[in-house]
C-alpha cells in the first residue's frame, strides 16, 4: 500500500505532463458526460479512453486491479437501471416485478457506459500522477498556500504507515484478551477500542513529524522549490485532448440524437 | 535571518549558553529542567546523560527552537519558562535552520516519499536557490553513504538506520552549526546503530559543526565525543547539571554513579539473578511447536476479485518451545523473526506449515493458537510487543492489570503481587501513557502475566532500555522460567540472549528483503 503512493517506475508519457493539465482534461471529459445519460457520448469518450491507457502507463490488468469496485459498481448500476427504469418500447424480458423494455435497455446500457466512461478518467489520472508532483503543481502553478499543502503530503505518507500500525494495535489488543472474533457486538466494541490505540500513535506520530518538519525550518515565510513545476507543450497537448474529447462526445450525441441532458428528463 | 554559513558555503560553528534556564511543559507541576547553567563552544561535541525525567530531550528541542505550548500528548496549555537559553548570542527560535535535530523514531524523521526530495525539503524551507540545493542534496547523500540510492527512490522501502541517515542527509543539506541527536539510535539493531554513529562521525569531521546528542548507551558515542554532561531532575536545591568534563574523567569519576542512574557505562552488564542450576538445562515439557512453517505479515491479497495467497518472508521454520525454558530467535533486520514469533504466538495465520500447542498448553481449546478465541489465548500465550502502548487498553495503570483476570474470572489475587515485584505500586492511579518508557515496558509485561500464561512471547523487550529496567527485566524473566514458563524472545541485544540461557534460533536475511 505504501509503495502504490508512490509512482516509481512509471515512466510513461502522461506521467510527465503537469498534473494541473491533467486534471482540467479530467474535469472537463467529465463535466460533459455528467450532463447527458445516453449511450453515444459515453462509448465514444471510452473509446478514446482506452486508446490513452498505454500512455498513462496504464494496462487492461492493472486497471482491473486498482478500480474493480468502480467497474462493478457501474455494472451493477447498468444493470439494476434496465430493469427497474419505466419501461418504453418492445418488452424484452418479463420476470414478475422486473420488466426489461428496449427503452429501458437503451438506458441502462448509457448508465453502465457512462459509469466506466466517468470512473475511467480517474483512475487514469491517478495511475500516472505522483502525489509530490501534485503538490509541487499545486502550491507553484495554483498558488495554494504551501503550508497547507505540503502538510497535506507529508500526512499522505502517514496513512501507509497507519495502516500498518492498525493491523499490529489489532494483533496487540488479541494479545490483551479484546476478541475481535465474536458477535456483531463484540466486533463494534473491538473496533471502536482499536481506532482508539490508532487514533492516540496517529497523533503521537503526527505531532513528532510536525517537530520534525518544524526542526527543517518548515513554516517560516518565503520557501524555494528544489523541484520547479512548469508547463510544457506536452499539457498543451494533454489540455487540448481533453477539449477534443468532451467536443467529440457531445458532438456525436447531438448527430445521433441521443443527447439526453439529465435534470430534463423524459 | 543570521546566515549560518559564511560567503564559501561552509559551515561556521554554533554557541550555547544557558543562564538559569527552565523549563515546565504545559499541564505539569514540576519543571523538565530547572536552573541550568551550560556553556558549549562552537565546534564541540557534548554526549549529554542522565536520569528518564532529567530533562534531556527537553533541552535538545528547545535548543532547535521547536519547543512550544504544544507537548508530546497533542495538548496546548501554557508552559513556563525561566532564565535564557540562546544560541550564538540569539533565541533559537529566531534562528531556524542554525540547527538540525534528530529524534528517535526513523518513521517520522522521513517527511516526503522520494529520497531527493526529502534532502532537499530543509533547504528548500530556509530559501537556498533551487541549483544550489541538488548541489547540497548530492553532497549530502555522500555524506552520509547514500549516494548509491536514485534520487527517486521510495522512502519508505529504506531500512531504520538508513531513514536515519537520510535524516542526516536533510539536516547537513540546511549546512546548520549545531547537530542535535535526541536517541537517534534507540530504534536499530546494533549493525544500523553503527552506521548511523559512523555517518555522523565523518559528519562532523568535515563540517567542525557542534554536536550535542543524548544516549543510554555510552559506549556507541564515547569516542566520537570529547566532553560529557551529566543532568539530573530539576530541583529548587539542586543544580541541573550534575557533572561535567571529558568523557574519561566523567566516566572514571561517576562509574558507579551513572550506573546506578541505569546509564549504560562501557563495559558493564548489569547484574541479573542466575538460573537455579538444576532446573537451567532439563527439558521441559513441550508446549508448541512449529513445524515447516512460512510466515508473512500479509494476509492473502486480492487482486480484483481474485485472492492471491501471501507470499511467505520466511519458509521452512521448525522450532519448539519447552517449559521452563527460553528461546532467543535472533538474526539480521527484516529476516522476519517478528513475524515469526507472532505466528507462533497464535497472532498471525501461518501461510504454510502449521503451528501446533501439546495437549499441555491446549487444555481443551484446540490445537492451533491461532483458532483460539481471545481469553483462552491470554492464559496460554501471552505475547509483549515492541511498543507497549499498542497494547494499553485502559485509562488507569490498576484497571490495566485487572484486565485480564476479569475478562477470564480469575487470577486477580496475582495482580498485586506483580504490582511490587515490577514496581508499579505507587502508579496505580496513572495513566498507562503518561508513565516513562522503563515504566511502560514494567507495565507491558505485567499486564500480560497478569493471565497467567504458560509461554511468554516478547519482541525486543530491551530496546530502548535503560540498564536498570534491562536488569530488572532479566531477573524477572530468570525467575519465571525457574517456576515453569517458556520465554520466546526476539532480540538483537547478546547479553540478554545470554543472561536468560536456553536456546537460540538463528533466523537467516529473508530472501525478499526490501531493497
Amino acid at each position: 500500500m505504501r509503495q502504490e503512493l508512490t509512482l516509481h517506475g512509471n515512466r510513461a508519457l502522461l506521467a510527465r505532463a503537469n498534473p494541473l493539465s491533467k486534471f482540467a482534461a479530467v474535469l472537463l471529459i467529465t463535466a460533459v458526460l455528467a450532463l447527458s445519460i445516453d449511450w453515444v457520448s459515453a462509448s465514444v469518450a471510452l473509446v478514446f479512453e482506452l486508446l490513452l491507457f498505454p500512455l498513462a502507463g496504464l494496462t487492461l490488468s492493472l486497471l482491473w486491479q486498482r478500480g474493480w469496485p468502480l467497474i462493478i459498481a457501474a455494472a451493477v448500476g447498468g444493470w439494476s437501471t434496465s430493469i427497474l427504469a419505466p419501461g418504453s418500447g418492445k418488452i424484452l424480458l418479463d420476470a414478475g416485478i422486473w420488466t426489461m423494455s428496449e427503452g429501458s435497455l437503451q438506458l441502462g446500457i448509457g448508465f453502465l457506459l457512462r459509469g466506466f466512461a466517468i470512473a475511467l478518467p480517474a483512475v487514469l489520472l491517478m495511475s500516472c500522477t505522483d502525489p509530490t508532483d501534485l503538490a509541487d503543481a499545486l502550491a507553484q502553478k495554483a498558488r495554494l498556500p504551501h503550508r497547507f499543502v505540503l502538510g497535506t503530503l507529508a500526512a499522505m505518507r502517514l496513512v501507509g504507515l497507519m495502516a500498518e500500525e492498525w493491523q499490529i494495535i489489532g494483533m496487540a489488543r488479541r494479545a490483551r484478551g479484546v476478541g475481535s472474533r465474536g458477535s456483531l457486538v463484540q466486533r463494534v466494541k473491538a473496533t471502536l477500542g482499536q481506532s482508539f490505540g490508532l487514533l492516540v500513535q496517529a497523533i503521537r506520530r503526527a505531532s513528532r513529524l510536525a517537530v520534525t518538519m518544524e526542526a527543517r525550518g518548515f513554516g517560516g515565510g518565503k520557501r524555494t522549490w528544489a523541484r520547479e513545476s512548469t508547463f510544457s507543450l506536452l499539457d498543451l497537448g494533454v489540455v487540448s485532448g481533453g477539449v477534443l474529447v468532451a467536443g467529440l462526445a457531445l458532438f456525436a450525441a447531438v448527430t445521433a440524437g441521443t443527447w439526453n441532458m439529465v435534470w430534463l428528463g423524459s | 535571518m543570521a546566515p549560518s554559513q559564511d560567503a564559501a558555503g561552509t559551515v561556521r560553528p554554533a554557541a550555547v549558553t544557558a543562564r538559569g534556564w527552565g523549563w515546565r511543559h504545559a499541564g505539569r507541576a514540576t519543571p523538565a529542567v530547572h536552573a541550568l547553567d551550560l556553556d558549549i563552544s562552537p565546534g564541540e561535541r557534548v554526549l549529554l546523560l542522565g536520569p528518564s525525567g532529567a530533562g534531556k530531550s527537553t533541552l535538545l528541542h528547545a535548543l532547535a527552537g521547536v519547543l512550544g505550548d504544544i507537548n508530546d500528548d497533542g495538548e496546548a496549555g501554557d508552559a513556563d519558562e525561566s532564565g535564557s537559553l540562546l544560541v550564538d548570542g540569539a533565541l533559537p527560535r529566531a534562528r531556524r535552520g542554525r540547527a538540525g535535530l534528530m529524534q528517535q523514531d526513523p518513521e517520522t524523521q522521513v517527511v516526503l516519499s522520494r529520497v531527493g526530495d526529502d534532502v532537499a525539503f530543509g533547504a528548500e524551507n530556509l530559501a537556498v536557490p533551487r541549483d544550489a540545493i541538488w548541489a547540497r542534496v548530492h553532497e549530502a547523500l555522500a555524506d552520509v553513504g547514500l549516494s548509491h540510492l536514485p534520487l527517486d527512490h521510495p522512502t519508505s522501502a529504506l531500512s531504520g538506520g538508513q531513514k536515519q541517515r537520510l535524516a542526516l542527509a536533510g539536516i547537513l543539506a540546511m549546512r546548520p552549526g549545531l547537530i542535535l541527536l535526541d536517541e537517534p539510535t534507540a530504534n536499530l539493531d546494533p549493525d544500523g546503530v553503527l552506521e548511523v554513529r559512523d555517518a555522523v562521525g565523518r559528519c562532523l569531521d568535515k563540517t567542525g559543526a557542534t554536536l550535542v546528542v543524548v544516549e543510554h548507551r555510552v559506549s556507541v558515542w564515547k569516542d566520537l565525543v570529547d566532553r560529557i554532561v551529566v543532568l539530573q531532575p530539576g530541583s529548587a536545591a539542586d543544580p541541573a547539571v550534575l557533572l561535567d568534563g571529558p568523557p574519561d574523567r566523567v566516566l572514571s569519576e561517576a562509574r558507579t554513579m551513572l550506573a546506578a542512574a541505569g546509564v549504560w557505562v562501557p563495559g558493564y552488564v548489569p547484574e541479573t539473578r542466575k538460573r537455579s542450576a538444576g532446573q537451567a538445562s532439563g527439558a521441559g515439557n513441550l508446549l508448541l511447536a512449529a513445524e515447516q512453517l512460512g510466515v508473512s505479515r500479509e494476509r492473502g491479497r486480492r487482486k480484483g476479485l481474485r485472492k492471491v495467497p501471501a507470499v511467505p518472508v520466511q519458509e521452512g521454520l521448525t522450532a519448539q518451545v519447552r517449559a521452563g525454558q527460553a528461546l532467543a530467535i535472533t538474526g539480521p533486520n527484516g529476516a522476519g523473526k517478528s513475524t515469526f514469533a507472532l505466528t507462533l504466538a497464535g497472532l498471525l495465520e501461518p501461510v504454510s506449515g502449521k503451528v501446533s500447542a501439546s495437549l499441555d498448553l491446549s487444555r481443551g481449546a484446540g490445537i492451533d493458537p491461532y483458532r483460539w478465541k481471545a481469553e483462552q489465548l491470554i492464559s496460554r500465550v501471552g505475547t509483549v510487543f515492541q511498543e507497549p502502548e499498542h497494547q494499553f487498553v485502559t485509562g488507569k495503570v490498576l484497571d490495566e492489570l485487572l484486565f485480564g483476570p476479569r475478562h477470564l474470572g480469575h487470577g486477580e489475587d496475582r495482580v498485586d503481587e506483580l504490582l511490587e515485584r515490577l514496581r508499579l505500586t505507587q502508579l496505580v492511579n496513572a495513566n498507562p501513557y503518561t508513565l516513562s518508557g522503563g515504566e511502560k515496558r514494567r507495565l507491558s509485561v505485567a499486564t500480560v502475566l497478569a493471565a497467567s500464561p504458560q509461554v511468554l512471547v516478547l519482541d525486543e523487550p530491551t530496546f530502548g532500555q535503560d540498564a536498570n529496567t534491562w536488569a530488572e527485566l532479566a531477573s524477572f524473566l530468570s525467575e519465571l522460567l525457574d517456576a515453569g514458563t517458556a520465554v520466546v524472545s526476539v532480540t538483537h541485544d547478546a547479553e540478554f540472549t545470554e543472561a536468560l540461557g536456553g536456546a537460540e534460533l538463528r533466523m537467516a536475511a529473508a530472501e525478499t528483503v526490501a531493497p
